[in-house]
């Protein structure tokens, strides 16, 4: 098992507003597997992804993603990140999006139909984005972050509003990356996604409830359902 | 810098644009009505239409796209797609530079069809070259494009970029020169004038309309007019965050 983490946070506070979105979070996230990050909508899951990306104004504390901090500009090309709410323009079909996004980080064409390809949306390829469905717009978006294979791929709530053989899929795409020694770490609010990632963050409140395997997380609380191992922890803490 | 994302971006700016006609269409058409629109409320008065048609020749592009601009710019902000670009190798300037570019390129069509329109059906006359008048033209969409951009970071929602227009467009209108020559102006209207851009560039275009004194008062107005396209893209630039709260 690789140890060697991608990401290593110390600390980390954000302040947004008048709300603390992450109250003193460290964690670790390993190369080449597939982390998934969950908790409740409103646990900072989004705030920590953007963190991880730099896009997010921290107050205190250190992200180190790659060996260098968070958001500088020699990480750009090694990073994929997608947005919770598809970010891809919707006046232009799926192909454009994909050609705008390769010419930017210098991939072919041949490379754009590979990812349309990947995500299952060959049949739609023409058409204009802002006529396909939810969820095939979330697709579109995830295309364009796989676009340059990067070594870390951070992604928001890739699956929601999936049909079960999409997602199915797209989990099997993830761990095919990580078996190529890509990392993801991959947002999710519901449990039983947990149960296909190798390592697990629970988040809540802006804090780490906590991290490990499935397996370590059954074995610490005691219980078979992952669903109830939130539980538990959460009861722990209470 | 990047030159290839920000080709890139004219590319795709371009695309978006031809997919929807409408706009295009609007940009394109309204200059056009309001040409002759001009022309035919001083039927009665020519020399009216001599003096102000070729400088709102100039004051169209610069309008459309400071509003076209800056709704695009916003929408990328809001969308999202700005805060991906963010986290892809690329310079801010190449998204604004790509941006300017493209609305550049429309604006070249734009005035080139609402001049032929013109001098052509509508008989304006100018004493100057007309090629510099389409030149102006342009560089006042350059103008209007870059304050745009700029604004839009000031917006939060597309109802309060189209507000803008009123806010930052029209009082450059009335001060330009165009309904009251500026040495008519009272003093302290005078020195609020001086400071907008737009008279500048109208300024610039008065000039080659009457055809007098390509001295260093028309260097200065053009000079004036590419210095702001110039310190709005810089700005604009800055407004782009790669974090934000």
């Amino acid at each position: 098992m690789p140890v060697v983490p991608s990401i290593a946070v110390e600390e980390l506070r954000v302040v947004r507003g008048e709300t603390v979105a992450l109250d003193g979070v460290s964690l670790r996230v390993s190369a080449g597997r597939v982390t998934g990050l969950l908790g409740p909508s409103g646990s900072g899951k989004s705030t920590l992804l953007r963190a991880i990306v730099g896009v997010q104004r921290i107050a205190s504390g250190r992200v180190t993603v790659l060996g260098q901090p968070a958001g500088s500009s020699q990480l750009r090309a090694h990073l994929g990140y997608v947005t919770q709410a598809p970010s891809v323009y919707p006046d232009l079909s799926v192909r454009e999006n994909l050609r705008y996004f390769a010419r930017i980080v210098g991939v072919t064409r041949e490379r754009v139909d590979e990812v349309i390809d990947t995500v299952g949306l060959a049949d739609v390829g023409g058409r204009v984005v802002g006529r396909l469905s939810g969820g095939q717009r979330a697709r579109v978006s995830l295309a364009t972050a796989l676009l340059h294979d990067p070594e870390l791929l951070v992604l928001d709530e890739p699956t929601v509003g999936l049909d079960p053989v999409l997602r199915r899929d797209l989990w099997e795409t993830f761990h095919a990356l990580a078996d190529r020694d890509r990392t993801l770490l991959v947002s999710s609010h519901v449990m039983d996604e947990a149960d296909r990632c190798d390592d697990l963050l629970l988040l809540r409140d802006g804090r780490l409830l906590a991290a490990g395997t499935p397996q370590e997380l059954r074995e610490q609380t005691g219980t078979r359902e992952l669903e109830s191992v939130f539980l538990r922890l959460i009861e722990a803490r209470a | 810098m990047n030159g290839r994302a920000a080709s890139a971006t004219t590319i795709r700016v371009l695309t978006q644009l031809r997919r929807d006609p409408r706009t295009i269409g609007l940009i394109v058409v309204v200059p056009c009505v309001l040409e002759i629109l001009l022309k035919e409320i001083f039927s009665g008065r020519p020399d009216v239409f001599q003096h102000v048609g070729a400088p709102l020749l100039g004051l169209f592009p610069f309008i459309s796209m400071f509003v076209v601009t800056s709704v695009t710019m916003l929408r990328e902000r809001t969308s999202g797609t700005l805060e991906r670009l963010m986290t892809m190798p690329l310079a801010k300037i190449d998204v604004l530079l790509g941006y300017a570019a493209a609305f550049a390129l429309v604006a070249v069509v734009q005035a080139i069809v609402v001049s032929l329109l013109a001098f052509g059906p509508l008989g304006l006359e100018v004493a100057g070259p007309r090629a510099a008048v389409v030149g102006l033209a342009v560089a006042n969409a350059t103008l209007g494009m870059a304050l745009g951009l700029f604004v839009s970071a000031f917006a939060t929602t597309e109802f309060q970029a189209v507000q803008f227009m009123p806010a930052l467009v029209f009082p450059q209108l009335l001060l330009c020169g165009l309904f009251v020559a500026r040495d008519d102006m009272a003093n302290w209207l005078q020195w609020i004038s001086a400071a907008l851009p737009l008279v500048y560039a109208y300024d610039a275009l008065a000039r080659v309309a009457r055809g007098g004194g390509y001295g260093s008062p028309f260097i200065l107005d053009v000079a004036v007019t590419l210095g702001v396209v110039v310190l709005a893209l810089a700005l604009a630039a800055a407004t782009l965050r790669r974090r934000t709260a």
